[in-house]
């Protein structure tokens, strides 16, 4: 039979012609079971249950197995999986099997099927002991932690580098990291401080409402926007927006070879790739944070002014009345640090990413919940550090 | 230019797939133009030429990746590039395809990456795709690979793995981008075998793109060979033929490179 002329023009898949897949046995005399096939044996139309040759073959002592598909009008991978499964069956049983009734393509195919290559691994030993496991997690943790040491090390040195200009890396590429860490986050920064002023001058005056302290939300949005959620606010965008970034193009990188080909020319990644990112962040997300202050208390005052009636002077100059020089100072110093928190961990992310699509979408996700941890973790500490400082 | 293009045999098949005055380009710079070729039915067609003659550009067309700013592909006389798009997508699922870097989806295991596409366009149960994916995986040598991810095994073996997602619904047409670049010769050889296996078994149509020789020489029916400076084909006729016969320097030079080396004897 030749096969090419049994392919009909239907669609895999799509509804088969021809008459339905059936098997048929019967038993010779001399001890052998004839597998009768006919019909079309097509994907998606019902094939005959595999399990019915196994019972035959149960029933009773066998010499061999004769595939009998002269029958067959129409055929694809179903009935190639389905004898494979069949003569799998057969040799589990000790039973030869004889092919010559079948088509000359489809015992290619099954034979083709059988040569085995690269035996797999088969992994037989029992599944690891909760030791084991403890033991194993251990090990990859202290191992985690060499390597964000190791990182934090070279880093330390590129910057070294970079600020004796004998880092390697495109001026260009910095120049291209400031903008997108710096001017072009500037419509989401705008957006979500404004709302977030809007938001704490409108909590705050439900509340000072009830002591007739209507002025002092000018108060609680300055110092809050200055003191801590300017920079928490840009801290955590950036996060989620430019460290997530980095991680995304760092692991692509890396699983692209193109980290290794920087490494193999003498080039230092870490220069090339880490450094100039890191100072984007480090130089943006100060200034960033002093724009998303004056955003913030922009949104105080239009509750302060449209909601509680306030005149605009009366509420900046209570503004400036609560505020001082080292709470703007303090307050950019968080945006510092968070501008560096969130480069290094999107770059380290990426960095130390695995080898394919996954791991780069693991990288991501990474690079944003260690960042904001890093971020929510920093500020408790800079709270004690001020605390014990008078600051 | 306008060398004239040699025409050497070619094996007198039905035609499966026509191309007629192609024209491509990518980025605003042409590629490719007057290309015009058919391709029978069951024959292993190899399209060959220099890197950058636009071999995979190509293909790409052929399977609806790029559009050809001029002319017409034809899949059994039926017009591929003017078709609505459901037709279209028809036409595609008959459609098998091997890219040049498996493209293997990473976060799935093999037999995922296999059952995906019968989960989408078959009925089958579980168990039945299970069984589908596992024998398409015997057939290029992967069997008790099922539960591996692609980033698991080696480049060769995903490769292998790429070939089997690409006859996963039994295609009428394979498109093989590079299928032998980084595979060992021992396994070169058999992918050959394999593909000669599905021609003569499942009466597929191959389409490979192809810089290795021995390979094309072995399987090759037919052939056509792309010029980078003329932008079209110079070339045409079996694989053998265009060897032994061919006068074009540029072809010559292309398929003699490997005299030196083992010669290739027709498998």
């Amino acid at each position: 039979m030749n096969a090419s002329t049994v392919r009909s023009d239907d669609v895999p898949g799509a509804a088969p012609t021809g008459a339905p897949a059936t098997v048929a046995f019967e038993r010779s005399k001399d001890g052998d079971l004839v597998v009768l096939l006919s019909g079309a044996w097509r994907l998606g139309a019902p094939r005959p249950d595999p399990q019915a040759l196994t019972r035959e073959l149960a029933a009773g002592p066998l010499q061999r197995v004769v595939l009998d598909a002269q029958g067959v009008e129409a055929w694809d991978t179903a009935l190639l999986a389905w004898l494979r499964a069949a003569i799998q069956a057969c040799e589990a049983r000790g039973i030869a099997v004889d092919r010559s009734r079948l088509p000359p393509g489809v015992s290619q195919l099954l034979r083709l099927a059988e040569i085995v290559v690269e035996p797999a691994q088969h992994d037989e030993a029992p599944p690891p002991t909760f030791l084991a496991r403890v033991g194993a997690r251990t090990t990859r943790i202290g191992h985690d932690v060499i390597g964000t040491l190791r990182f934090l090390g070279n880093l330390t040195l590129a910057l070294g580098r970079f600020v004796t200009s004998r880092a390697q890396f495109r001026r260009s590429d910095l120049y291209r990291l400031i903008q997108d860490a710096g001017a072009d986050a500037i419509p989401i920064i705008t957006m979500i401080s404004l709302v977030v002023g809007l938001i704490l001058a409108f909590v705050g005056a439900l509340q000072l409402r009830l002591f007739g302290a209507d002025l002092y939300v000018a108060d609680l949005v300055g110092i809050a926007m200055v003191r801590e959620m300017g920079a928490m606010v840009v801290g955590i965008i950036m996060a989620g927006r430019t460290g997530a970034a980095y991680a995304a193009q760092l692991g692509t990188m890396k699983v692209t070879e193109e980290v290794d080909a920087l490494a193999t020319f003498g080039i230092s990644p870490i220069d090339f790739l880490v450094v100039p990112r890191v100072v984007a962040l480090f130089l943006m997300v100060p200034l960033l944070c002093l724009y998303s202050i004056v955003l913030g208390i922009l949104g105080g005052a239009v509750v302060g002014v449209f909601m509680l009636g306030l005149s605009r002077q009366l509420y900046f100059d209570q503004t400036l009345r609560s505020l001082s020089l080292p709470d703007l100072y303090g307050g950019l110093f968080h945006g510092v640090v968070y501008g560096l928190l969130v480069g290094i961990t999107g770059c380290l992310r990426g960095m130390r990413c695995g080898n394919d699509a996954a791991a780069v979408g693991a990288a991501t996700t990474s690079a944003v919940v260690t960042g904001v941890v890093a971020i929510v973790v920093a500020d408790g500490i800079l709270a004690v550090v001020f605390n014990v400082l008078g600051i | 230019m306008a060398a004239t293009e040699y025409v050497g045999r070619i094996p007198d098949r039905e035609p499966h797939i026509e191309v007629r005055g192609l024209e491509l380009s990518y980025a605003g710079s042409e590629i490719l133009r007057d290309v015009t070729f058919t391709v029978g039915r069951g024959d292993v067609f190899v399209i060959m030429g220099g890197s950058g003659s636009g071999k995979s550009t190509l293909l790409r067309s052929m399977i609806g990746l790029l559009e050809p700013g001029a002319g017409d592909i034809a899949y059994a006389g039926k017009s591929f590039t003017r078709a609505e798009r459901y037709e279209r997508a028809n036409m595609l699922r008959r459609f098998g395809v091997l890219y040049q870097k498996s493209a293997l989806w990473s976060s799935m295991t093999l037999a995922e990456n296999i059952g995906l596409v019968l989960e989408e366009y078959t009925d089958l149960t579980p168990e039945e795709i299970r069984e589908v994916a596992s024998f398409k995986l015997a057939l290029v040598g992967l069997s008790g690979f099922e539960d591996h991810l692609p980033g698991e095994i080696s480049g060769g073996m995903q490769k292998r793995a790429g070939i089997a997602r690409a006859m996963t619904l039994d295609p009428e047409i394979l498109f093989l981008d590079e299928p032998s670049a980084g595979l060992d010769p021992i396994t070169s050889l058999r992918l050959d075998d394999l593909i000669v296996a599905l021609r003569e078994s499942l009466g597929a149509t191959i389409v490979v793109v192809t810089h290795e020789l021995e390979s094309l020489l072995a399987i090759g029916d037919n052939s056509i060979f792309l010029d980078g400076e003329t932008k079209t084909i110079i070339a045409r006729g079996a694989p053998r033929d265009l060897l032994e016969h061919c006068p074009d320097p540029k072809v010559q030079a292309f398929l003699r490179r490997s005299e030196g080396r083992s010669t290739p004897e027709k498998r």
